[in-house]
């Protein structure tokens, strides 16, 4: 089980390649062991892409979730289960990296 | 429990975007004519060595640039081919560049130039699609033979173990001359014995002329070298059941009378790009009116103002009309404006030999009696319907 804490920065990990193509994310593996099929490639739904394009390395989880509640008007509680559902996903297949220290 | 925020999606059974398509899906990049092997089969080849062809390529800069336009297109994957495309000294440096892009890349190669470098490269970044390997024989001695090159059968087996020791992915295809088909169920023993071959190997059977029709001495050759329709019809059968499920499969989709249209297949909607930066609508037409000039546009303008165009171009040739355009072995025959321009020149000239081929499929398929035309066939829709339940004669 991999823990998520709210306060903590992420970053796309440099062992993928995200590419926004026709309104889809897709999350491409760029080295070894994070896709390993031929012809097999990650998308985001609608929720996933949002939050993607906010984790800079820069922001806290939690300042994205506050952001999208802003920009939604969505009840923040709710934003920041997908945030963290999706930072959780990404997390354990190595597409996302945990940038800020402890 | 994963929420269902990332979707693992295989774009080979499910396309990307339904209807909504980006303006391009793949690439070929033909990134060198030049190759090691010097097969006198060969419908493309140049001298490894030949320094007017080498200055006329693209340079890394200019191939990076078509690279991006091609990501920017919304393509998934580019495939690298030649001519040999490792002899470009850049080669790990253009196939890095597309990866990080985000493109997968498949390779056509002989394997030769295979280093332990290049094959670590391809264990940590890998290609995400299959390498394809051709063979040209079992042994040296008709490896070399065939490749017009001394010492070219240790080189592929080298590069071919390298992959293997790197848990590299690739398949094999053959292309066989005449005198050593006797090496084939060699091959396929060896095949089979690959990990990620799942399927018997295909093999190169209808040798195609010279693309830019640069040597009638050449072509002259490589007639001399063609199988006779039936034997090419033997080759294709050694697949067994994949090779009836593939043409029925095949012929349910795309076996049908064309007309008057010539451009009815992708020819314009991918396409390929040449070693000197000619945007060809695919890899086989050459004719130098039908290939956009990358030097004074781009792949965008190409795909949007001048391919199109391709749709409207109609036969005229009276032979073409009476044969080619009312026959509902379209698609099953390998007729096409490219073939017909390496062979004769022109667009809409039937190709002799093709025609006798696919006719010798048609009736091992059971889709033409002895003796039948193929345009001339009137109920040719319950014969596919029949063919695709599983009713074939041998």
């Amino acid at each position: 089980m991999i823990e998520i804490r709210i306060e903590a920065v992420y970053a796309p990990s440099e062992d993928v390649v995200a590419r926004l193509i026709e309104g889809e994310m897709l999350i491409v593996p760029l080295t070894a062991g994070i896709g390993d099929l031929e012809n097999e490639l990650y998308t985001l739904n609608d929720s996933g892409r949002m939050i993607w394009q906010l984790l800079d390395g820069q922001r806290s989880l939690a300042a994205i979730a506050r952001s999208l509640a802003e920009e939604y008007e969505a009840a923040p509680g709710e934003i920041e289960q997908d945030v963290l559902g999706l930072v959780e996903e990404l997390v354990k297949r190595s597409m996302l990296v945990e940038v800020s220290a402890g | 429990m994963d929420q269902g925020y990332v979707v693992k999606r295989n774009v080979s059974i499910q396309p990307l975007w339904g209807e909504k398509q980006s303006p391009l899906t793949s690439l070929d990049l033909e990134l060198t004519e030049r190759c090691n092997n010097a097969c006198q089969h060969c419908y493309i080849n140049q001298p490894e060595y030949d320094s007017q062809a080498q200055t006329s390529e693209l340079t890394t800069v200019e191939w990076q640039d078509v690279l991006r336009q091609a990501a920017e297109l919304g393509a998934l994957s580019v495939r690298f081919t030649g001519g040999e495309p490792l002899l470009r000294d850049d080669f790990a440096e253009l196939y890095l560049f597309a990866r990080r892009l985000g493109l997968r890349v498949l390779l056509f190669t002989n394997a030769r130039r295979v280093t332990p470098e290049l094959a670590g490269l391809f264990e940590r970044i890998p290609p995400l699609e299959k390498i394809e390997i051709t063979v040209y024989g079992m042994r040296p001695e008709s490896y070399d033979a065939a490749a017009c090159a001394p010492g070219a059968f240790a080189e592929f087996r080298r590069g071919v173990d390298l992959l293997l020791e790197h848990n590299v992915p690739f398949i094999v295809k053959g292309a066989f001359l005449p005198p050593y088909h006797g090496e084939m169920e060699q091959f396929e023993a060896w095949a089979a014995t690959l990990p990620w071959m799942d399927k018997p190997p295909g093999y190169v059977t209808l040798f195609d002329l010279r693309g830019r029709r640069d040597s009638a001495a050449r072509n002259l050759l490589i007639k001399r070298l063609r199988l006779s329709p039936e034997q090419a019809l033997e080759i294709q059968k050694r697949q067994g059941a994949h090779f009836i499920e593939e043409m029925q499969q095949f012929c349910a989709r795309f076996t049908r009378p064309a007309g008057d249209q010539l451009f009815t297949c992708g020819a314009g909607k991918g396409g390929c790009v040449d070693a000197y930066g000619r945007y060809q609508p695919c890899m086989l037409l050459r004719t130098p009116e039908l290939a956009y000039d990358l030097h004074s546009g781009s792949l965008r303008k190409a795909l949007q103002d001048f391919f199109p165009h391709l749709r409207e171009i109609k036969a005229s040739n009276p032979d073409y009309l009476e044969r080619c355009a009312r026959c509902f072995l379209h698609g099953l025959c390998e007729q096409c404006p490219a073939k017909s321009w390496s062979e004769h020149g022109t667009l809409d000239t039937p190709v002799e030999y093709l025609c006798q081929v696919a006719h010798a499929q048609a009736r091992f398929l059971g889709l033409l009696a002895e003796g039948e035309r193929a345009w001339e066939v009137v109920d040719w829709q319950e014969r596919i319907r029949i063919f695709q339940q599983g009713g074939k004669g041998e």
